[in-house]
């Protein structure tokens, strides 16, 4: 067979066979989209109350009033991504300028430090042990970092690279032990990886774009994950089949971020479309959606409070908000950052939340008061 | 696979294998034969003259002859070794076909041979054109124009080495003779035009059918989506705001945590107290354990005490089978293997020492699988025996007397009432923690330790173990 760049250019006779399947590709459209709406008809036939209605029974929240209690400072560039250690004080983080910095976030000291061979490490975990690190970006690859005592080794030396994708990293996250990582990639799939081997155990195709970040199902609720990316789609997943299961598109822009609610039955997103939303998993539904008119830029990350009663996010205006989850209210607005807020965790004990930015820095915060 | 995907693959799967490769080099070696060759003149370029091109018709002349095979055949294969790269026309260099006529053809030095196996990399296509952008800017076409700008993105790192390599090759350049400079400008971007095609490399025809593809499969995914069973808004929206409200004491955000917020007074009291394995551990956490059976499981404390209460009842071998399991779900692939064949000799075969009971279909499904063992072989099993822990030992456990003692033995700390001095003191005295690489190793040590002597409660040593550190913190 001759290569393909041997072939002769359009001729004549494919000009009508052109018109013929841009007809056939309309057509299919058109029924694609009738079968979406009976979809939404569907979902909507058991949906016989709104959350806030069923929230009116709960007692509302005072005031809120919270403060920085840490601010860490020593990454010279953006910082993209962060996580916290299970031991609920350490903290890792990455920059654009291709630091990963460890920290003991209690007591503002930096731990571990390593730098990556690429600019803009877009993501990073913390593995569960708490002996290692994971990250990558722009290098199109996962990396972990075993970490050490000894100040004076070059962490570089111990590194194994885990993950390969064709595009860049987007979001990382080991599952339940430090043998396996879940990666997603601007190249529009996710993937699992063992972390001995760098096999790839399992990939998940079904993202039309870049997919820009992810998150496990709490252990008890089974093998699923969700992601969300730039095609406006949040995606569940089966972790052993590498089936999608269900599929949510109801954001009008890219998806920054998505996170489980703690029960594991619904999971909140953040969009570039200044909305976070939360979508029931059992009633296969978007229940709330989390706006203002006053809020007109994009959120980059979210997360919940232990209880799931509260929804934080990290806005690109440089501001936090944070909204009542059951009664779609915002509770209150943070400031402090000089520059868009582009990652968020809660401590995994709940005590505090932390947030990354674009201005270089790192802040703890913790609620002093409920009035 | 994404559309964008498709359409970066540079024609990787079309890279024709050695064989032909080495048999299109004999007979390229062959055509550049000074006496039984293709005739080869000079050919003038405004002033420069270059030497030894050939004509099309000379080289489909040639072929022919030589292969004894008609013109269009001789044109097909001459075609060929243009595509290949061994021979690259002059003229309208970016298609790559012999014309049979006086358009002139040189052959490609062998530095450029696709036999060289070097890997075609992104790192030298990028060299290349920026060293064209450096000798003249806006000389680049508009495909090379994208291809540079996304290089530019993807490369950033090593950008600067990247012009420092491009201006080394110009200068280098600049000090060759003018006809040779020619020559090799030639012969590279030859090169470049065969391993970075400009011509899209699907036509409209495949695009299409990318796209109905797409489609199709999208289209499936909603009908499935639309015979998934779903529960009712009430039910399932009920449940979160049942979590909500059982959870909201727990969450520091919403009550104070007992006795104080680290963060906020600086005081770590409330994480020691609420250490992974302790002699007693608070109210709230054992308060914790009748949520659920995964919130039981999930924190190792209740877990060892369920596994105390278990070991009770004789039944311990279902938690040890469902923690095997959890091993082979999350561990390394590495070891998989060797670990179902011992949790099936522990727990499955006839006669197994810790024999668990499942209903016979499920033991048969289980076996069959191990014969070829995967990370899920175990699921349908370990579900049952979730299940199994979950609807009936779990509640008989809340209802023991054990749960009951642990409730008893629960400590429920005071609040701190700090002053400002002693918050102001507290802030100065942060303390490091021990490293979680250090507990790990202690953690390690225990095992092995374990393992080698005779059976001891865990509770007891891991107790001893972080009442250890407890002190230890307090005195560093």
């Amino acid at each position: 067979m001759r290569p393909k760049y041997m072939r002769s250019p359009l001729i004549p006779e494919m000009a009508t066979q052109e018109v013929q399947l841009n007809e056939t590709l309309a057509h299919l459209k058109t029924e694609s989209e009738t079968l979406k709406s009976k979809l939404e008809e569907e979902r909507a036939k058991l949906h016989d109350v709104e959350l806030h209605q069923v929230a009116e029974k709960v007692e509302g929240l005072g005031q809120f009033v919270m403060k920085t209690r840490r601010t860490l400072k020593g990454h010279g560039n953006k910082v993209l991504c962060m996580d916290w250690c299970k031991d609920k004080r350490r903290i890792v983080s990455s920059s654009q300028d291709g630091k990963v910095i460890v920290w003991d976030a209690f007591t503002t000291n930096k731990e571990h430090a390593v730098t990556m061979p690429c600019t803009w490490v877009m993501a990073c975990a913390y593995a569960p042990s708490g002996c290692a690190v994971a990250c990558g970006g722009l290098d199109n690859k996962c990396s972990v970092y075993p970490l050490s005592l000894d100040k004076n080794e070059n962490l570089a030396a111990k590194k194994k690279s885990v993950a390969m994708h064709t595009n860049y990293l987007s979001a990382c996250s080991f599952t339940n032990s430090d043998m396996q990582i879940l990666t997603s990639s601007g190249d529009g799939t996710c993937a699992l990886w063992d972390v001995e081997s760098g096999q790839l155990l399992q990939s998940f195709h079904g993202h039309a774009a870049d997919v820009l970040c992810l998150d496990l199902a709490p252990s008890e609720t089974g093998n699923t994950f969700v992601s969300g990316g730039c095609d406006k789609k949040a995606n569940v997943w089966d972790m052993r089949s590498g089936q999608c299961i269900q599929s949510f598109e109801t954001h009008e822009s890219d998806i920054n971020s998505v996170r489980y609610y703690p029960s594991g039955d619904a999971f909140a997103s953040g969009s570039d479309d200044a909305t976070c939303r939360l979508y029931d998993l059992r009633a296969d539904r978007e229940v709330a959606i989390y706006s203002k008119e006053s809020i007109i830029f994009g959120v980059s990350s979210v997360d919940f409070s232990l209880s799931g009663r509260l929804l934080f996010g990290g806005y690109n205006d440089y501001t936090i908000n944070v909204w009542d989850v059951l009664k779609g209210t915002r509770v209150s607005i943070l400031f402090g950052h000089e520059n868009r807020v582009s990652t968020l965790r809660v401590s995994p004990d709940g005590t505090a939340f932390c947030t990354g930015s674009w201005d270089h820095t790192l802040r703890v915060r913790a609620i002093c008061s409920l009035i | 696979m994404t559309i964008k995907n498709a359409i970066r693959d540079y024609g990787q799967r079309y890279r024709p294998r050695m064989a032909c490769l080495k048999k299109a080099e004999k007979v390229v070696l062959e055509m550049q034969d000074p006496k039984s060759g293709v005739k080869s003149q000079p050919q003038r370029l405004v002033i420069t003259t270059i030497p030894h091109a050939i004509t099309g018709e000379d080289i489909v002349a040639w072929l022919a002859d030589k292969f004894q095979i008609d013109a269009q055949e001789a044109r097909s294969v001459g075609s060929m070794l243009v595509a290949l790269g061994y021979i690259y026309p002059l003229q309208d260099h970016k298609r790559l076909v012999i014309k049979p006529d006086a358009s002139l053809y040189r052959f490609q030095t062998p530095y450029f041979w696709p036999t060289q196996q070097w890997p075609v990399e992104d790192t030298d296509y990028a060299i290349y054109l920026a060293k064209r952008n450096i000798r003249k800017k806006g000389i680049l076409e508009l495909h090379e124009q994208e291809q540079y700008n996304r290089l530019h993105k993807w490369m950033n790192h090593k950008w600067d080495f990247i012009v420092m390599q491009a201006k080394e090759q110009y200068r280098a350049a600049k000090e060759r003779k003018k006809p040779d400079r020619v020559v090799f400008d030639c012969q590279e971007r030859a090169y470049w035009v065969v391993h970075r095609p400009p011509v899209r490399l699907y036509t409209h025809t495949d695009e299409h059918i990318l796209l109905t593809l797409f489609c199709f499969l999208q289209m499936i995914f909603t009908q499935q989506s639309i015979m998934r069973p779903r529960v009712k808004s009430s039910v399932s929206i009920g449940a979160l705001v049942k979590f909500c409200t059982t959870y909201h004491t727990h969450d520091p955000f919403l009550c104070k945590p007992l006795p104080s917020n680290p963060w906020l007074t600086d005081d770590v009291t409330y994480w020691t107290l609420n250490m992974l394995h302790v002699e007693a551990p608070t109210k709230m956490r054992v308060e914790r354990w009748t949520f659920s059976f995964g919130e039981l499981l999930s924190d190792p404390r209740g877990r060892d005490d369920f596994r105390l209460f278990l070991k009770k009842e004789f039944s311990g071998e279902n938690l040890a089978f469902w923690e095997g399991c959890e091993d082979i779900k999350f561990g390394a692939a590495a070891t998989m293997g060797e670990k179902a064949e011992q949790i099936y000799k522990t727990f499955l075969a006839r006669g197994a020492p810790r024999w668990i009971n499942i209903d016979g279909k499920t033991m048969e499904i289980t076996v069959k699988g191990l014969k070829h063992p995967h990370r899920y072989v175990l699921d349908a099993a370990q579900t049952h025996i979730y299940m199994l822990m979950k609807k009936d030992k779990y509640g008989r456990y809340l209802k023991s007397p054990f749960y009951k003692e642990m409730q008893k033995k629960a400590i429920c700390p005071e609040e701190h009432k700090f002053t400002d001095v002693q918050l102001e003191q507290n802030s100065r005295n942060r303390r490091p923690s021990l490293s979680p690489i250090i507990l790990r190793q202690q953690e390690q040590e225990l095992k092995a330790k374990m393992a080698a002597s005779a059976p001891v409660d865990i509770t007891q040593v891991m107790s001893k173990l972080s009442n250890g550190f407890m002190w230890l913190c307090q005195k560093t």
